[in-house]
């Protein structure tokens, strides 16, 4: 299974839920593709739930940092929800762990846009 | 396929296209074979990762997706260790002037962290130059027995 993306709104927050894989190819650019249209339809709470990410390369990575900066720069901010193990470690290692607001439960991170 | 007689190694060689689809065949080929190894799931997925994104260079930086230039995959079973070879046909590069992509000025790129990956999952990187034309990186995860 490559990935999939499913986009709901809980009050002014977006919300991207990613299952899959996200990795060169069609998984980054899917991902990428739907973060640009969130953006530039004015959406500027996006939160990633990655909860059911199996597998993610570094093309994947760069795509998390891209969808980061881009919503940052229309002065918006992106979160991150439930890292699977080895999503967090990845991110970790990466030094990108401590870049990222990182929520383990959707409730406090919808509130943490507030 | 080539197995010596006392069965103690195996290796698979391959020849493959430059293409998205061989990144996937490749990572493929060489669990199958780190699997047979005995490497418990986590190194799996360590072994798995550090070959895509090898495959990755090699498509992508390397032969550039170009239909003329192959990606030579070989994989080697020993008793204590898997040895993985990508050699790509492209211009090459030099390792010493990658940027580093822990430095605060490059945590934010969007690309630069494929072979910091594969250095962090595997126990040794080798890389170098083929004449006239080409990178082989060579890489290796040794077998810790529980």
């Amino acid at each position: 299974m490559s990935v999939k993306l499913n986009t709901r709104q809980v009050g002014d927050v977006s919300v991207l839920d990613v299952a899959g894989r996200i990795t060169l190819g069609e998984g980054s650019s899917a991902l990428r593709d739907t973060l640009r249209d969130l953006v530039s339809k004015g959406h500027k709470k996006i939160l990633l739930n990655l909860g059911e990410v199996s597998y993610i390369d570094s093309s994947g990575i760069g795509e998390l940092v891209s969808g980061f900066t881009t919503v940052a720069n229309q002065g918006g901010q992106l979160k991150l929800l439930a890292l699977t193990k080895r999503v967090k470690d990845l991110l970790q290692i990466t030094k990108l762990y401590t870049v990222f607001d990182v929520h383990d439960d959707e409730a406090g991170a919808i509130r943490s846009f507030a | 396929m080539g197995k010596n007689a006392s069965g103690e190694t195996e290796t698979v060689d391959q020849f493959l296209d430059s293409t998205l689809d061989s990144v996937d065949n490749a990572e493929n080929l060489v669990l199958d074979l780190a699997q047979k190894a005995g490497f418990d799931e986590e190194d799996l997925h360590k072994i798995g990762m550090a070959v895509r994104e090898s495959m990755v260079n090699a498509v992508v930086h390397g032969n550039q997706y170009s239909a003329h230039k192959k990606v030579h995959v070989s994989v080697s079973k020993g008793n204590d260790r898997l040895t993985v070879t990508i050699a790509d046909q492209g211009k090459g590069f030099d390792l010493e002037e990658l940027p580093d992509p822990l430095a605060d000025n490059n945590l934010l790129r969007h690309s630069g962290r494929g072979l910091f990956l594969i250095r962090a999952f595997m126990d040794e990187l080798h890389v170098r130059r083929l004449s006239p034309a080409g990178t082989e990186v060579t890489l290796t995860k040794y077998l810790v027995r529980k």
